[in-house]
């Protein structure tokens, strides 16, 4: 005679994962944090696409005069700043998902993930670093590659 | 949706994904499959994206013949296939959030998902002629 398990007793502890990448709430804030960034990144980008690739001439108006006018605005360097800062958070925690879901062995995990906070940090700093250091008119450059409002 | 009732026998209910789950098989499975795949692919974009706009702080004859890559048909089309990404990632964003948050939102959740691909259509409709009017120089 075969026995079945009781399917009333008490289920058995569940084996814990044998790999924890992150303690506590981590994943929690993560979560919470893909919805809330995601939710304000639909605004950011959309209105980043518009701005840059359906109002006026689109794309074959972007040159060095278009980003100057647009950064001689706060609004818009707070927008790229934000938005920046944002879609690197997001994009970079979603990768780091993708990651965990297919990459098995601890080595290549922990490979790729060193790359992905290496781009992740060198992105953010360089794009910060350019959003506060950028100068609309450069002196040594020809006068009508910039924007109007540079008067030699 | 108005399903029409299938018997627990019949060899249709046997393929059904089990109750309760909404990320196995079918819009639910298809649509996170999209998201990730969307995801990943906006990631690398953004990474190139702004290393291009870095030029800017090396001069502006640098960024403009960068840029200027942007504007030849090939890049348009490339620039139009991220902008579907972007716009499903965005709008199946929101089902995802609504599925999450909103107490009917997993009973929703594949109606929802042909509301995602309807908004998609129409926002691209609006979208592609004008950028390709821009790229392949129309005016």
């Amino acid at each position: 005679m075969t026995t079945i398990a009781d399917p009333k007793a008490p289920r058995p502890p569940r084996a814990r994962p044998s790999r924890l990448t992150t303690r506590g709430n981590t994943e929690l804030y993560g979560w919470v944090f893909m919805r809330a960034s995601g939710a304000l990144l639909i605004v950011l980008i959309f209105g980043h696409l518009f701005m840059n690739l359906v109002a006026g001439d689109g794309i074959s108006a972007i040159d060095f005069g278009f980003v100057a006018g647009k950064w001689a605005s706060p609004l818009w360097q707070i927008w790229d700043l934000l938005m920046l800062w944002l879609a690197m958070i997001h994009g970079t925690n979603g990768m780091r998902t993708v990651v965990n879901d297919y990459a098995s062995k601890d080595g290549t995990r922990l490979v790729l993930k060193g790359l992905l906070y290496l781009a992740f940090t060198v992105t953010v700093v360089l794009g910060t670093l350019v959003i506060f250091t950028f100068n609309p008119c450069p002196t040594d450059a020809p006068l009508d590659l910039l924007p109007s409002f540079c008067t030699a | 949706m108005s399903a029409a009732p299938t018997a627990p026998s019949s060899p249709q209910a046997k393929k059904k994904a089990p109750l309760g789950t909404l990320y196995r098989g079918r819009e639910g499975m298809w649509s996170w499959v999209a998201h990730r795949v969307t995801g990943v692919a906006i990631f690398f974009f953004l990474l190139v994206h702004v290393l291009d706009t870095s030029l800017v702080r090396v001069s502006p004859e640098a960024y403009n013949e960068v840029i200027g890559t942007y504007k030849n048909p090939v890049m348009g089309l490339g620039e139009a296939g991220l902008v579907a990404a972007i716009v499903f990632h965005a709008f199946n964003g929101v089902r995802i959030m609504l599925v999450d948050f909103w107490a009917k939102g997993p009973k929703y959740q594949r109606v929802m998902l042909w509301i995602v691909i309807g908004l998609f259509v129409v926002t691209m409709a609006g979208f592609l002629p004008r950028h390709l009017m821009h790229v392949f120089g129309g005016e």
